[in-house]
Order: C-alpha cells, then sequence, then structure tokens
C-alpha cells in the first residue's frame, strides 16, 4: 500500500504555509524597520500576537476539534508559557538596570547583593525584599526556555491524568478546566504567589542586553518568530491528526466507549494530545507576552480559554487551519470594534457606540454561527468544488 | 472630752451617709473654702464624700472641680464655667463669667474626686445613671473605683447587680492587691468567653524575652531553647538588647565604611576592584578594624560564644506565679469554648453561604439533569434578577413592598428568558451539550454587555427593608445577619416549593420521567420538549430568585452572576446531577468547606478559593459522578 | 476440555437489583455458543463484566492459558488480551472512511507513541482489502462509513472485530435489522469463525439460534437457568416456565 507524503495528503499545510510565508515578508517590507514604513511598529506588534493567539486556536482545535475535549483551561498554558518567560525577561533586564546603579558605588557589589537588589527592585511593589523559591531558575534563559514547555506540559500532564483516569468526560471535563484555570488565576493573584500578584509581570517588550536594538526591530523580529512557531506547530498538528493517531483520535472524540472495545488505551491517548496541546499554547504565550509587555493574572480568568474556543468554533473546528482563521478574524475584529475606531452608527434616537454594542453582536452571532453554520468560517471551503474532498 | 469628741467623730464617721445627708452644701462648702481651693491628696476624701451626700448640685461642684472648670473669685464665690457661661456653684444661678482662672487640683485629689462621683453615681436612685456610671467603669475603671463599687454591690434592679457584680470581677483581676481575691475572681470567671474577661487575662500573661546568664528573678513562664522555640536572630537581637552583643553590621553599613577608607583605589591594602566577593570583603573590614579604623562589629564567633554564655526566659510582666497560674487556667478554658463557639459561628457562616450556592446551582442541577446541557447564561440570569429588583426598587419607595413585588417579578423575568433561551437555542442544540455549553455562553457574553448598556458599569445598591438590617447576636462570638438568616429561610422555601413540585405534581412526575429515561418517556405521551422548556424555565426562575436575594447583601453590578458561576458549577458537579438532595449535599459540602479553608487563614481568601477548587478536582477523582449520583440506565449514557 | 474463559461465582447488583446472581460459565478454545434468556436475564451485563466495562461484585473471570484474572484489566487491556464485541447497535466511527475503520482496528500496537509512529507495512493494504472483501465491502473502501446502510455498518463492525483477531469474540444480538439473506451469511460466517476462535452470540431470536446449531446456555434472573443443545433445553420445564411458555 503505497502512501503520498502526508503534506500532499494535507491539503491545507502547503496553502496555510504559502499564505504564511507572504503574509510575514509583505510585513517585513511594509515595517519600519525593514521597509516603507506603512505599517507602524505598534501594528506589526498587534499582527505578531494574532499569530500566537492563532498558534493557541491551533492547539484549542487539536483539543476540541479533533479529541473532542472542550477545554476551558487552555489559556492558562498560554500564560503560564508567558510567566515563564517573563521571569526571565524582568530577572535578567532588571539585574542589568540594578547593577548599572550599584555600579555608581565605589564598592562593587557582591553576587548576594546584587541579587538581593534585584528581588528588592521586583518584589518591593507586593511588600517583600526576597527572591522566592519560583525564581531560582529567573538568572538563566536556557532553563527558564525549558520550563516554557516543561512547566505547562507538567501541569496539563497531572491534572489531564487525575481527569482522565477519573473518566470525567464532557461537559464534566469542561467545567473541571474552567475551574483549573480559575484556581491558578486566583493563586496567581495573590502577593505572595511569588509571581507578584495583581501587578503581574512588566517591562517584557525590553529584551535585555538589547535595548539598543529598539522596539521597531524587536517586534519584526518577533512576527518572525511568531510566524515560524505557527508554521512549525501547523505542520506537527496537521502530521498528528493526518494518519492513523488522527483516526483514533478522531474515534475517541466520537465514540470513547468503542475505541476502548478496539483495545487502545484511551487515557493515554488523551493525555499526550492534552499535554502537547498545552505545550504548543505556552509556546504560543511566551511569544505572545513579550510582545504584549505585560502579564497579570487576569490574562487566566476563565474568560479567555472561553474565548478561543468561541474563535475555533466561528472559525470551524476540526480543520486546522479554520482555527486559525477564526483566531485572526475575531481577534483582529474585535480589537478594531473595541478599540472605538469603527464609526458608530447613527440610528434616529440612539447612536449605537460600537465600543459598547460590540460585545453584543459578537456573543449573538457566535449563537447564530453554533445554530447555523456549525462548520463556522472555514466551512465555505467545502463549498468551493475544487475543495470538494476531505480537506 | 478629747475622748468623748474622738468616739463622736468615729460615731459621725460611720453614720456619715446619714449625718451629712442633713447638711447643705453652704454649709459644707462655707465650712471648707479653704479646702476647696488647696486641696491635699491625703485629706481631701471626707470632704469630697460631704459634698457628694449634698446631692446633685454637690455632684456637679465635685465634676466642675474634677474638670478644671471649678473657679473661686475673689469675692468668695464658687462658679462653675463652661466657656463663657458661668453659675454659681451653691445656687445654680447665671452669673457673669469671671476673669479668675480656675481651680487646679493636681492629680490624686481629681481622682480621689472622681472615684467619689463614681460611688455617688453607683448608688444613684437612678438607673439609667448607675448603668452609664458602669459604663464609665468598666472603659476606664482604675484601682481607686474597686472600692467604691465593692460597697455598692447591693442593687434593686436584678440586671445591674449582675453587671457589678461581673464588673468587681474584673477590676479585682485587673487592680487588686489581695492574690487571693484576684485568683478567686479568675476562678469564678473561668469559662467565660465575653471579650472583656479575655481582654484582662492577656495583660496578665503578657511576657517579654530576657536574656541571662542564669535564672532571672521574676515570673518566669518558661525557659526557651534558641532553635527550637526561639529563632535565633530574635535570640541575638535580645543579646544586642542587653548589651552583650555588638551589633551585627548590615552589607550596607559595611560597604559605607569600606567607601570611607578607600586610599589610592585601596582599602587596607586591598584593591577595590576584588570587593565584591564578599569573603575578600570581610577579610579587609577584620584588617581595617584590626588597625582601628572603624568600630568592631559583630562576628559570627563572638555570637556563638554569647548564645552559648546566655539563656533565654519568657517572664511574666505579672509578679505572682498563682495569679498567672490562675489566668492561664483560665485563658485555656476560655479558648476551648471559644473554639466551640467559633466553630457554631463558622457552622451559622457555612450554612448560609450554602443556601446561596443552593440557590445559584439548583436551576443548573435540574437543567443539566434533565437535558445534559450546561447553561453558561445561568450566572447571568441571577444578574438579571438582581437588575430586577434593583428597578422594582426604583420604582416603589417601600422597602418591603418592593422586596415583596420583585421576588416573584424576578422569578417571572428570569422564567421567560429561560423559555425564550430554550426555545431559540438550546432545543435546536439537542445532545449537542458542548454546542450548548458555548452557544448558551455566547448569550452570556451578549446579556452581560446588555447589562452594563442598560444600568452602566458601576454598582447599584439594592437595599434591605430595615427589618432586615442588623444581625442577631448570640454572644461575642456568634452572630448572623438578618439578611442571611433571611436567605436560609428563602433556600428551605425553595427546596420544599421544589420537592412539592417534583413529588407532587404532574410535571414533576413528567420531570422524572424524561430524567430517568427520555425515550420511554416519550413513548408514553410525555412531551419531552415541554417537560424540558418548563425545567429550564424553572430552573432559570430560581436564578433570578438567588439573584435578588444575592443583591441584598453584595452590589449588582453585570458580573455579579460571573463571581457565583463557577461555584455553582462546582456545587452541581460535586452534588451529582438529577437529584435534589445530591445539590443540597454539593452546596452544604462546597459552602462548608470554603468557610472552613476560609479560616483557616482569614487572611487570604484567594489561597483559600485555590484550595477548595483544587479539592474538588481531588473529590472528582473518587466521586466522579458526585455525592449523589444519577441512577439507572441514564447514568451510563 | 481447557477452558479459554472461566467465569465462576459472580454476582453484580446496581442500586440493590441483582443483575447477576451466582454465575458461572466455560468456553473452550474453538467453540461456538449461544446465549438466550429474556428480557433483564442479565445477557448483557454478562458482556459487560467479560469486556471490563462494570466490575462485580465478588466472583473470578479468568482467561486463557495462564488463568489470568480479568477483573484488575481494563477494557483496551482485556481488549488487547482478545476479547472481541460486537454491539447491539452497530457502532461503527461514521466519520471515517471504511478503510480508515478497519486499519483502525487492525491487530498492532496500541501505545500510542506507536501509533503516532504508525507506517502501513507493505501487508496492510493487501489485509485491508482482503477484510473488505470478506464482509463484502470491497466497492466502498473509500466511502464515509456514515452513508454505508444499516446492514452494511454491521458488516463493517464484524469486518472491523475480524480485523482485531480476538480469540474470543462477543456477538450481542447480530441478527437484528438484518433482512433474512444477510442473516443466512451471518449464520455462515460466526459458524466459520467458531471455527478458529471461541463465539459467544447472545441472540433472542430463536430461528437464528437453531441454525448455530451449537451449544446453548439460558440465562434467567442473573444465573444459568439450563445448558446444553436447544433441543435439550427447550425440553427443560424450566426453560419453558420463565422462556418459552409464555
Amino acid at each position: 500500500m503505497t502512501r503520498t507524503p502526508f503534506i500532499l495528503r494535507n491539503r491545507s499545510v502547503l496553502p496555510v504555509l504559502a499564505v504564511l510565508t507572504a503574509f510575514t515578508i509583505a510585513v517585513t517590507l511594509l515595517s519600519h524597520a525593514y521597509g516603507s514604513g506603512v505599517i507602524p511598529t505598534s501594528m506589526v506588534k498587534v499582527l505578531g500576537k494574532t499569530l500566537c493567539l492563532a498558534l493557541a486556536a491551533v492547539a484549542m482545535d487539536l483539543v476540541w476539534g479533533y479529541l473532542g475535549i472542550l477545554s476551558l483551561g487552555q489559556m492558562a498554558f498560554f500564560a503560564f508559557g508567558g510567566y515563564m518567560i517573563g521571569q526571565w525577561l524582568m530577572y535578567a533586564r532588571t539585574e542589568d538596570i540594578v547593577a548599572a546603579s550599584l555600579a555608581q558605588n565605589p564598592i562593587p557589589p557582591t553576587p548576594l547583593e546584587l541579587q538581593q537588589a534585584t528581588a528588592n527592585q521586583i518584589f518591593g511593589v507586593v511588600g517583600s525584599a526576597d527572591l522566592p523559591t519560583t525564581w531560582a531558575f529567573a538568572h538563566s534563559l536556557p532553563l527558564q526556555l525549558m520550563l516554557v514547555v516543561a512547566a505547562p506540559g507538567l501541569l496539563a500532564l497531572v491534572f489531564g491524568w487525575l481527569a482522565f483516569r477519573s473518566r470525567v468526560n464532557g461537559v464534566y471535563l469542561s467545567i473541571l478546566t474552567q475551574a483549573m484555570t480559575l484556581a491558578l488565576a486566583l493563586w496567581l493573584f495573590q502577593n505572595d504567589s511569588g509571581f507578584r500578584g495583581n501587578n503581574g509581570l512588566s517591562g517584557l517588550q525590553n529584551l535585555p542586553g538589547l535595548e539598543g536594538v529598539g522596539q521597531a526591530k524587536v517586534s519584526v523580529w518577533f512576527l518572525w518568530a511568531s510566524a515560524a512557531a505557527l508554521g512549525l506547530c501547523y505542520v506537527l498538528a496537521a502530521w498528528i491528526v493526518s494518519g492513523k493517531f488522527g483516526s483514533v483520535i478522531r474515534a475517541i472524540r466520537d465514540d470513547e466507549t468503542r475505541v476502548r472495545f478496539l483495545g487502545y488505551p484511551v487515557e493515554g491517548f488523551k493525555l499526550l494530545v492534552f499535554t502537547l496541546a498545552a505545550m504548543i499554547t505556552a509556546i504560543a504565550g511566551a511569544l505572545y507576552y513579550p510582545q504584549a509587555g505585560i502579564i497579570n493574572p487576569a490574562e487566566l480568568m476563565p474568560i479567555a480559554s472561553i474565548y478561543l474556543a468561541v474563535w475555533v468554533a466561528i472559525g470551524g473546528r476540526g480543520r486546522l487551519y479554520g482555527a486559525i482563521i477564526g483566531a485572526v478574524v475575531v481577534s483582529l475584529l474585535s480589537s478594531w470594534f473595541t478599540g472605538g475606531r469603527a464609526p458608530d452608527i447613527a440610528l434616529p434616537g440612539y447612536v449605537i457606540k460600537w465600543v459598547d454594542w460590540w460585545q453584543v453582536a459578537l456573543g449573538l452571532s457566535f449563537v447564530l454561527v453554533t445554530l447555523f453554520a456549525p462548520k463556522g468560517i472555514a466551512g465555505i471551503f467545502d463549498l468551493m468544488p475544487a475543495r470538494k474532498d476531505k480537506a | 472630752m478629747p475622748r468623748f469628741r474622738l468616739i463622736a467623730a468615729l460615731v459621725v464617721a460611720l453614720l456619715m451617709p446619714l449625718a451629712v445627708m442633713a447638711q447643705s452644701l453652704d454649709a459644707v462648702v462655707a465650712d471648707s473654702i479653704d479646702q476647696i481651693e488647696k486641696p491635699s491628696r491625703r485629706t481631701v476624701g471626707p470632704l469630697v464624700d460631704r459634698i457628694a451626700a449634698t446631692g446633685p448640685q454637690g455632684l456637679a461642684l465635685l465634676q466642675a472641680w474634677a474638670d478644671r472648670k471649678l473657679v473661686l473669685t475673689d469675692a468668695g464665690d464658687l462658679l462653675i464655667v463652661d466657656g463663657d457661661d458661668a453659675v454659681d456653684a451653691l445656687t445654680g444661678d447665671r452669673m457673669a463669667a469671671p476673669d479668675d482662672r480656675p481651680l487646679r487640683p493636681n492629680s490624686g485629689v481629681r481622682g480621689v474626686i472622681e472615684s467619689a462621683l463614681v460611688a455617688s453615681q453607683l448608688t444613684d436612685p437612678d438607673p439609667a445613671r448607675r448603668a452609664m456610671a458602669l459604663d464609665t467603669l468598666a472603659r476606664s475603671g482604675n484601682a481607686d473605683q474597686l472600692p467604691p463599687l465593692r460597697a455598692a454591690l447591693d442593687d434593686p434592679d436584678p440586671v445591674l447587680a449582675a453587671r457589678k457584680a461581673r464588673l468587681e470581677k474584673l477590676m479585682t483581676i485587673q487592680h487588686g492587691t489581695d492574690p487571693a481575691a484576684r485568683i478567686a475572681a479568675i476562678e469564678a470567671m473561668a469559662g467565660d468567653v465575653a471579650l472583656d474577661f479575655r481582654a484582662v487575662l492577656n495583660p496578665l500573661l503578657a511576657t517579654r524575652l530576657v536574656a541571662d546568664t542564669d535564672a532571672p528573678q521574676g515570673n518566669v513562664a518558661r525557659e526557651l531553647r534558641v532553635g527550637d522555640d526561639l529563632p535565633r536572630a530574635d535570640a541575638l537581637a535580645a543579646l544586642v538588647d542587653k548589651g552583650a552583643l555588638q551589633p551585627f553590621m548590615t552589607s550596607d553599613e559595611q560597604r559605607a565604611a569600606l567607601a570611607a577608607n578607600i586610599v589610592d583605589g585601596r582599602v587596607a591594602g586591598t584593591p577595590v576592584a576584588d570587593l565584591g566577593d564578599p569573603d575578600i570583603r570581610d577579610a579587609t573590614y577584620d584588617a581595617l578594624e584590626a588597625s582601628g579604623a572603624v568600630p568592631p562589629a559583630a562576628t559570627e564567633s563572638e555570637a556563638r560564644e554569647a548564645l552559648e554564655a546566655h539563656r533565654f526566659f519568657q517572664l511574666y510582666a505579672e509578679p505572682d506565679s498563682d495569679v498567672t497560674d490562675a489566668a492561664r487556667a483560665a485563658q485555656v478554658s476560655a479558648e476551648v469554648r471559644l473554639g466551640a463557639m467559633k466553630g457554631v459561628d463558622l457552622g451559622l457562616d457555612a450554612l448560609s453561604l450554602a443556601s446561596i450556592y443552593f440557590l445559584a446551582a439548583i436551576g443548573l442541577a435540574v437543567t443539566f439533569g434533565v437535558m445534559r446541557v450546561i447553561n453558561m447564561a445561568h450566572g447571568e440570569f441571577i444578574m438579571l434578577g438582581a437588575y430586577t429588583a434593583y428597578t422594582v426598587q426604583t420604582l416603589i419607595a417601600d422597602r418591603t413592598l418592593s422586596l415583596v413585588v420583585a421576588l416573584p417579578l424576578a422569578f417571572a423575568v428570569t422564567f421567560a428568558a429561560g423559555v425564550i433561551l430554550y426555545r431559540l437555542v438550546i432545543r435546536h442544540l439537542a445532545h449537542r451539550p458542548l454546542e450548548t455549553l458555548l452557544a448558551t455562553f455566547g448569550v452570556s457574553i451578549a446579556l452581560q454587555q446588555l447589562a452594563k448598556n442598560i444600568f452602566g458599569t458601576q454598582a447599584r445598591p439594592l437595599t434591605a427593608p430595615a427589618w432586615l438590617e442588623g444581625s442577631i447576636t448570640i454572644n461575642d462570638v456568634i452572630s448572623i445577619s438578618s439578611i442571611r438568616v433571611a436567605i436560609f429561610v428563602l433556600a428551605l422555601l425553595f427546596l420544599g416549593l421544589f420537592l412539592f413540585i417534583m413529588k407532587r405534581t404532574r410535571l414533576g412526575l413528567e420531570v422524572r420521567a424524561v430524567t430517568q429515561n427520555p425515550g420511554m418517556a416519550a413513548s408514553m405521551g410525555i412531551n419531552p420538549d415541554r417537560i424540558a422548556m418548563m425545567t429550564f424555565g424553572l430552573g432559570s426562575g430560581i436564578a433570578g430568585i438567588a439573584g435578588v436575594a444575592i443583591g441584598l447583601f453584595a452590589q449588582v453590578t453585570s458580573e455579579l452572576g460571573q463571581g457565583y458561576i463557577v461555584q455553582s458549577f462546582m456545587t452541581v458537579v460535586v452534588g451529582g446531577v438529577g437529584n435534589i438532595w445530591g445539590t443540597l449535599a454539593g452546596a452544604a459540602l462546597i459552602g462548608g468547606l470554603s468557610k472552613i479553608i476560609e479560616s483557616l487563614n482569614p487572611a487570604n481568601t484567594l489561597a483559600a478559593q485555590t484550595f477548595m477548587i483544587l479539592f474538588i478536582i481531588i473529590f472528582i477523582q473518587f466521586r466522579p459522578r458526585g455525592i449523589i449520583p444519577q441512577k439507572g440506565r441514564a447514568a451510563e449514557a | 476440555m481447557s477452558a479459554l474463559l472461566e467465569v465462576s461465582g459472580v454476582s453484580v447488583s446496581f442500586d440493590g437489583f441483582r443483575a447477576i446472581n451466582d454465575l458461572s460459565f466455560n468456553i473452550g478454545e474453538c467453540e461456538l455458543r449461544a446465549v438466550i434468556g429474556p428480557n433483564g436475564a442479565g445477557k448483557t451485563t454478562f458482556m459487560d463484566i467479560v469486556t471490563g466495562k462494570t466490575r462485580p461484585d465478588k466472583g473470578q473471570v479468568l482467561w486463557g492459558e495462564t488463568s489470568k484474572s480479568l477483573l484488575k484489566m481494563t477494557e483496551s487491556q482485556i481488549a488487547r488480551a482478545g476479547v472481541g464485541r460486537k454491539f447491539q447497535r452497530p457502532t461503527v466511527f461514521e466519520d471515517q472512511t471504511v478503510e480508515d475503520n478497519l486499519i483502525m482496528a487492525l491487530k498492532a500496537n496500541r501505545n500510542p507513541f506507536a501509533v503516532l509512529a504508525w507506517r502501513p507495512a507493505p501487508v496492510t493494504g493487501a489485509r485491508v482489502t482482503e477484510l473488505a472483501a470478506e464482509v463484502g465491502l470491497s466497492d466502498h473502501i473509500h466511502r464515509q462509513a456514515g452513508q454505508l446502510s444499516h446492514g452494511q455498518k454491521q458488516w463493517l463492525e464484524i469486518g472491523m472485530l475480524l480485523a482485531q483477531e480476538p480469540r474470543l469474540l462477543l456477538v450481542d444480538e447480530p441478527a437484528a435489522g438484518m433482512t433474512l439473506a444477510e442473516r443466512e451469511l451471518t449464520t455462515a460466517l460466526l459458524v466459520r469463525l467458531a471455527q478458529t476462535r471461541a463465539v459467544v452470540v447472545v441472540e433472542h431470536d430463536m430461528d437464528f439460534v437453531r441454525r448455530l446449531n451449537c451449544k446453548v446456555t439460558v440465562l434467567h434472573q442473573g444465573s444459568v437457568l439450563a445448558e446444553g443443545s436447544l433441543d435439550h433445553v427447550t425440553r427443560n420445564p424450566d426453560v419453558i416456565e420463565v422462556y418459552l411458555g409464555r
């Protein structure tokens, strides 16, 4: 039995990669740092962040669209990844600043003094002067980069093992994932959580040691990194869902019990996909927050994860490019409408301000999509004759 | 004759209350005007008593004297001044304000006067004044007032008599001089948990840390062992306080001292650039210390020697060990009883929280039981109920009436909202629970924003009727606000109503049938669609009622429901679906547990919520279907 | 005869209702057995216990030459040990092609990582074609399973069971919803299958059971009422009383 390479078998991979490459080149050529400057740096950042959200949506689609677990805690992994990279960014940069100010002293500082002054600078805001144990690796970029995938992955592994082992599924599982992210958010909100309470981590847009480069270039670099991560993870996800493994996880989605009687260890499959998706989401978060500049526990509130599910549903779940379309379209539209730039609609006697009414429109359109277009925006591709067969 | 006069004086002294009664204020004052001008602490007592015995006018004079508002004019008149007003102390007539300065009795004399005032007030025929005097004593009693209080223990009013007896014991413990009497008082009050008794015990048991080479003089509470029950840093600080050890030097001070001794880029011969190494820095400082350029600072070995040479004790401020032993015993027994009462108080708190969760979750549980769908807009129905009550309140001024109107109206509004949601959305998504969850989430964000657009983002107050304000207080520890009692009653009512609907009505029968076996129910002519709609409406309606209840003690905002929705989900998950007793058990568990975790660490409610959720995740491991799982074949689906 | 599956003294109750009551049951290698009984006799629960879906309150379920207890194993472990089950309602994965369904069922390493690394072996295609031919779905191999007729889904499920290569096959009411011709095919298939493995058929339809021409076990109220040839058990007065006599 001959098999075509999966890149050709999965018809969406090449178009997605092509569009992504074209997009990245276009933005680069229109950016301030490397081109004509039509696109301002702030817009480059928005686009870069959108790519990260699209990546999180791809992971969400893996978990929900293919495995059938509606995880309402996916953004916990996203923010977790952001916190992990943020620790290094904040520590390394604060250490540079503190070292510079201590250098004014006639006597050079001891390493302990430097560390304490740095800790004081970071944690003074929550009334502490000591470096919590959670920051033990903050001085090392390689270690924190490892933690970006390892820590959320471990969380997903432990949580998933507990949840899947006890055969919690359906809406119960959704609620449980929601509880997980809420618990994490509430924990981080405390001042003594070791993550600066509700202040969160800030100043993340400044790369330590690269202050001279300027945000115009840095933001384009992050756009490249985000695009590369999205492209690579898309290929990975497409590979996972296209083979026999994809067959099995879709079967689990449709009838878990039957898969068990076929002899497949269902929990193992769930755990593998859930953990992998958590890691991908964490990578997306680790790329997102340096572009956003700040992260705080509000990012983990359950609502953020539900929005992620909404994007995937609107884009079209069960197909990876649908997730990307949903995340890009809805998040860009949302920021356009709530940013106050959308023109208001003047009715006789009442002016519809989009800032006020966008949420209502989004909520209702979401109901409509669920009711009338369960395949989402990506369902449009089914109508095109050339793509009639399975994507 | 002298003998006779002595006896007469004694008789007069004994019969003083009677004897002086006859004397008028004029006479007393005329008699002793010199003493009033220049009183002495030792001799003023009898005079004060005589003045006090003359009646209200005398007491007013004493009060003014003690308050430094009594003026003796050149003409020899005694005036009571108050700002620009003045009255004659003897007649009460209005007078012109005098130029003279008021009399300034010293604090000893004022103490005597105030004791006399209290003593006279304690025996005042007016019970209100006696009660007032007791309040004053309880607030700021001192040793001088103990004898008059003891003299006035008899009281016709039994309540006041009890208060006097109690206060006498408290003051004996605080100010008494006879250890036996104090111990007796402590033992008599042992087990009392009132704040005042505990406040009296605390200073008796206060200790201070003392470092000494040998057992110190005084009432030793216990000896502390460094490292075990005394942190090393505290022990060192005590040694520094005692002067047995030089203060340690902070790294900032050390650095400053070194910086002050830089000579040609070197400190004591060490290049400055090398001072980033802590060991080199210490060695350099020692070199400076040896040359006398910097003051000596404690070193680790000195600290160790000093610690070896000393023992550490906790000393009671109270010198009598029998008294402290009795106080310790009384405190322990008070703490035990206090613990029990706090448990009861915690139970009441938990009960009211559980009632709220129950009201908020029951609708979710019912719809989940019948339709297997989770309504994410449930929280917004709670909010809708609260805003309905708020709107009613703006229209009807009478709080009681508005509440009476609001409750059924909130039910009706949210019932209708639930039915509309069911007809428009949920019935079209039958058997797709995850889609339903997300679609209702869309409704949830739309409703939330709509509420913001209509009612604004600021919190709207929902005021409870006067009879619901305040709280039911049982003692210093146990109290519960009336609103929470009302919510508990409301929850009971709805439990009853719900049980009635489920067990005694046709609708309930059909709901139970659909819950247990939808297919069979449909084949017996029950319209599952109608049943689902009715249950959805009912569940939503109860959410509206919960909204009114929550609004009464929390501010009404568009995010009101969000704050309760996750807990409601937890209640359903923990309790199990399809059975109201499960919801009740879930609410009790979640409510009770949150309160218990909160009481373990009251400062950190966020951590409490985190632990709560972790507990639930673990709980699900052992009872995946909740406390009371659904039975029958439906549960297998 | 050495037993492949040995169920002894098994009891299970749901909320006080005794679904299985001290049931004992043996089946050897390459044996065909029909299990009959009225509704609520415990036929489905019996299969649930063997396949690990339900845990009995007491009793033993031993498997294979080494007499391994199945009670400590999960459903998927039991399936991998060689117990295949066909449900009453055809359950195939409707979103996927016949080929995908069959490939998923093919005997292979079920470990997630192994599945991730799975590549089709040269024989895979041939095996799938062979299986599809055996269940009469050669022309439908690239169709979505959801587009098949009810009977075709039944056949696909049987094909998947064959792909699993189980040593014991539990078949729940295979004839339900089949045309007469299909029934005859099914009977023939089951008889043929029983030449290489043990097959337990749970069935209501007496004609179908008669055509199987095998040993019959009659269940009643959770325990074995009678065992033997169909003629033997139909003459048993107890059986007539509870099952046939009504």
